[in-house]
């Protein structure tokens, strides 16, 4: 049946499969060159892609430091905020899931949709539904959690600023790194999409605050799950920062001026200590954390009373009367008067062919310095004024620390202006009338000073001519509670002492003692029990007093009336405070600022 | 009773080798679905290991007969694998968008796993009686083209396009060897080449895509050359001495698409590098090599054409799936020989080495 094979037909058969093992070969051959090229050629290339796409750099934020008053009172920290996500892939069923979570945490079924729809690539990694979830809806979510199969609740780090507006000025808030910012080397760990500080303490010691970050080296795989971690380098939590601030007299300030426009600083006369810093209206930080609505950022750059700015180191008013302490100090200084020169007062000052008012129209009759400081009188003052010059008053004040920004580390602050004959040709380019040196010694011509340069002022002259340079952080500690060196330009430095007699100073306390003590001192109000009081009050008109103008009596449009100050301190048990308050169209010093003031000193001396 | 010879001519050499597959085999499997994974389901290795104590009893069944015995019954071999096939496009259970699966209660068995054997049995037995030295003409090869084309369509059908290009690498193979006038060689070549071109009207749009991005995995890396390019990245990270058992990174991370069947050649790659790929590779050439001795040494027709057959069968398994783990082939879905997870396609090559040792073994008894 089968056809047997002969020699020769096994001969030919034995020929074709010698060639087939040589065909066989050679493909084997074909194998075993792309083998080699593959893992010994291009080998080095294969592993690191191999590494690459298996291995995911996760970072971990740092913990941002705590910021505490003098007392170690927390007035910022961070809370857990819970945000609601949901993953499709282990949601399923994804509508029933959806459904069940819109009837237990009363969210709209289609607004649930609208987020899952607009991030439909998104199969394997968390959707958030909703950020900073409340309390409430997180125990509602954990109840139900065996009932919500990929829903999820992860936890971030927020800022907190737990006293809301109180201190916001001085504090700052946070928002995303900016591209001047990234670019300006101060943030050399910072990535886009980072929150730094932007105003106040936030900006200022950011770089204490931010701590550093960590990171994770994960091993995912090709959809992106991690596997495991291969390496964690732990992030540093930021430092804690503790402010010179007493909370206390802050919140006490805060709801003193609730309603007014203004400012006040409290300072520690021994040392610069900023105790409290107020500036009104204010603003919430809180709202700026995750990005403030366009309508509110608006509604606060759109208010008159500016509640963004820090009036307290960045409002420039006329000093008015409380500049009288620096032409009393020029005066006796300089040697036009001393402690028994007397000027005669009719309630006005004639020069050339102008009449310059006395704020009393009857006159305070016959005065000398002590009189003058306490009924606060203006034509003594254009006599002292008159007498020194505009320069020579200038000096003076430039000695006091007005004129140039007082030095407190917390962002941009103003300077003030002391009007020289130089200042003013370079300014207007008109050269200075002798007459407008009359307003200058009252405070009450070109001058602008800040809430600060007035309390650092008072400050000095309670502390015998010692001035001091603000400062509003008292100390850095580490997570762990260490101290941190403070480099030099942190450091507190006394700026300089006062060249000045002893006995002109005490003159002129004297005299500010009787503006508070005085029968007839101009802020008696401003007494406190038990406590040495000294001050001085001031009455900054807005629109200008013209001569022979009437005075009239009719009621000013609110914002014509003048602003109110009241520079004071006082002393108790070793202690000396100094403070400042200035309230806008407060219409006289004595009347809104004083009490305040009072309030102030007494919040932080008697307790 | 049993001839001394048939013991004397057993080829312990390539049994032992098999063996030694199979082995690799299910440690492979192990790593593919066991490695990176806290509790691994090892259900699949057991299943495989089980398979290939079947295979191994499915080999020794298939030399306790005459191989002889094929060629008479060849018409009926074949008639039913041709039934069979009929049956998976009927009955057949329908799996990741094709019908390859025949349910026989408890298992499931692909048929045209087997209509590959049937098809070399039926080509040998045809060509074995009218072998000539001059080769065959057009005309004598009309029969055993339609032999091959109905299994062959039947196959696209399902459709499974690998085990097709198998099938009609495996026929050309057999009538290649057994030779080809060199008029009728050239009217087939051209043949083929327009038959190729309409081939290509039908194949589906997944498999045209395979074949393009196969001529440039970049076309498509993130889609259809995401495997190519997974996979080559497991090789070739793999280095000249490899990551380690269990430490495949490509593997544990489900980076490779199929890594317990078509890609389990990446998964050894990547652990064993390329000294033990060279080693597997070197193995299997050696297989083919004992095959192909086995036809050498063969003193009848049918005999030398039907161990040539099977060998082709298991040397263009190896070929092409290495071939295209390694992108130098598109993507074709077969299965690597005694190694890849499947109890059909392990049956089969078990099939084949048995056919290959009852041939090797009865080379002198001549009746």
């Amino acid at each position: 049946m089968h056809k047997y094979l002969k020699n020769t037909d096994t001969e030919w058969y034995k020929q074709r499969v010698v060639s087939v093992v040589c065909i066989v070969i050679a493909a084997f051959a074909v194998l075993g060159l792309r083998l080699f090229y593959l893992q010994v050629l291009e080998g080095e290339k294969y592993r690191s892609s191999s590494d690459n796409q298996k291995i995911r750099k996760h970072s971990i934020e740092p913990q941002r430091g705590v910021i505490f008053d003098r007392n170690g009172l927390p007035l910022v920290n961070n809370r857990p905020s819970f945000n609601l996500s949901i993953t499709l892939k282990d949601a399923k069923p994804v509508k029933n899931t959806i459904k069940k979570l819109s009837d237990y945490l009363n969210l709209a079924y289609d607004n649930i949709i609208n987020i899952i729809e607009s991030n439909k690539d998104l199969a394997y990694n968390p959707i958030i539904l909703k950020k900073d979830i409340g309390r409430k809806m997180l125990a509602v979510v954990e109840t139900h959690k065996f009932d919500l199969p990929g829903v999820a609740i992860d936890v971030q780090s927020r800022r907190n600023y737990i006293f809301g507006d109180c201190g916001a000025h001085f504090l700052g808030y946070l928002g995303e790194i900016n591209n001047t910012e990234l670019h300006s080397g101060d943030y050399p760990d910072c990535r886009p999409g980072d929150h730094v500080g932007k105003i106040g303490i936030e900006k200022e010691y950011d770089r204490f605050l931010r701590g550093e970050r960590g990171g994770r080296l994960v091993e995912v795989n090709v959809k992106g799950q991690i596997m495991r971690n291969l390496q964690v380098v732990e992030a540093q939590p930021g430092d804690n920062v503790f402010l010179t601030i007493d909370h206390r007299t802050q919140a006490r300030g805060m709801e003193l001026m609730s309603g007014l426009s203004g400012a006040a600083v409290v300072i520690d006369a021994l040392n610069g200590h900023i105790l409290a810093m107020v500036s009104t209206p204010s603003f919430n930080p809180n709202s700026f954390i995750g990005g403030i609505s366009n309508r509110e950022w608006n509604e606060l750059l759109l208010n008159p009373n500016r509640p963004m700015e820090n009036k307290a180191i960045r409002g420039q008013y006329p000093p008015a009367s409380t500049y009288k302490i620096v032409t009393a100090i020029a005066g006796l200084e300089e040697g036009v008067i001393d402690k028994d020169t007397t000027f005669y007062c009719p309630g006005f000052l004639r020069y050339g062919d102008r009449a310059f008012r006395c704020w009393k129209r009857t006159g305070h009759g016959s005065v000398d310095l002590k009189a003058a400081l306490a009924e606060s009188c203006d034509v003594f003052f254009y006599h002292v004024g008159m007498r020194i010059g505009v320069d020579k008053l200038a000096d003076y004040a430039k000695i006091c620390g007005l004129g140039s920004p007082t030095g407190i580390r917390m962002g941009r602050e103003e300077s003030g202006v002391i009007p020289t004959e130089r200042w003013k040709r370079l300014r207007f380019g008109t050269p200075w009338h002798k007459g407008e040196t009359l307003p200058v010694a009252i405070g009450q011509g070109y001058n602008l000073t800040t809430p600060i340069q007035m309390a650092v002022l008072v400050a000095t002259v309670a502390n015998g001519g010692r001035m001091f340079e603000p400062v509003i952080l008292k100390k850095i500690e580490t997570a762990s509670h260490k101290i941190r060196p403070l480099p030099d330009d942190l450091k507190q430095k006394e700026i300089r002492k006062f060249p000045f007699k002893k006995e002109n100073l005490e003159i002129v306390k004297s005299g500010l003692w009787e503006v508070i003590n005085g029968p007839s001192g101009t802020a008696r109000r401003a007494r406190i029990e038990g406590l040495d009081v000294y001050g001085k009050t001031g009455t900054a008109q807005v629109v200008g007093r013209k001569t022979g103008e009437k005075d009239s009596d009719k009621e000013l449009p609110d914002h014509f009336k003048p602003h109110a100050w009241f520079v004071a301190w006082a002393e108790n048990e070793g202690k000396k405070i100094a403070c400042s308050v200035i309230v806008e169209h407060g219409e006289s010093g004595s009347g809104s600022a004083a009490p305040i003031a009072r309030e102030l000193l007494k919040c932080y001396l008697k307790r | 009773m049993i001839d001394r010879r048939l013991i004397e001519n057993f080829d312990w050499g390539l049994f032992a080798l098999v063996l030694l597959l199979c082995v690799v085999g299910v440690v492979t499997l192990y790593s593919a679905v066991a490695a990176g994974e806290k509790n691994p389901d090892t259900g699949l290795v057991v299943k495989q290991a089980i398979w290939c104590g079947i295979g191994f009893m499915v080999m020794m069944a298939m030399i306790c007969f005459d191989y002889k015995e094929l060629d008479r019954w060849a018409n009926l071999i074949y008639v039913a694998g041709v039934f069979l096939l009929i049956c998976v496009l009927v009955y057949g259970k329908v799996a990741g968008g094709s019908q390859r699966w025949l349910v026989l209660g408890p298992i499931s068995i692909q048929p045209s796993e087997l209509t590959k054997l049937t098809i070399i049995v039926m080509l040998s037995s045809y060509y074995s009686k009218m072998v000539k030295s001059e080769g065959f003409s057009v005309r004598e090869l009309i029969q055993p083209l339609i032999y091959t084309a109905i299994p062959f369509f039947l196959i696209v059908r399902q459709p499974d396009l690998g085990t097709a290009m198998i099938v009609l690498l495996i026929a050309a193979s057999i009538t290649v060897f057994v030779k080809i006038e060199k008029g009728s060689l050239i009217v087939i070549s051209g043949f083929s080449a327009l038959a190729g071109l309409i081939l290509w009207f039908f194949l589906k749009d997944y498999q045209k895509l395979r074949i393009k991005t196969f001529l440039n995995p970049d076309l498509d890396p993130l889609g259809a050359g995401y495997h190519i390019i997974q996979s080559k990245i497991a090789i070739g990270s793999g280095m000249l001495t490899g990551k380690g058992f269990l430490e495949g990174s490509q593997n544990i991370l489900s980076f490779l698409p199929e890594q317990h069947t078509d890609f389990i050649f990446s998964v050894f790659a990547e652990e064993w590098g390329f000294i033990g790929s060279l080693l597997l590779i070197g193995v299997f050439m050696v297989i083919i090599i004992r095959g192909l001795n086995i036809a050498y040494k063969c003193k009848d027709s049918f005999g030398v054409i039907l161990s040539v057959g099977v060998t082709a069968m298991i040397f263009w398994q190896i070929f092409i799936n290495i071939g295209m783990v390694m992108g130098l082939m598109p993507v074709v879905g077969v299965t690597l020989p005694f190694i890849s997870y499947g109890g059909s396609s392990l049956i089969t090559m078990m099939v084949c080495v048995g056919i290959l040792l009852n041939v090797g073994m009865r080379r002198f008894i001549i009746d």
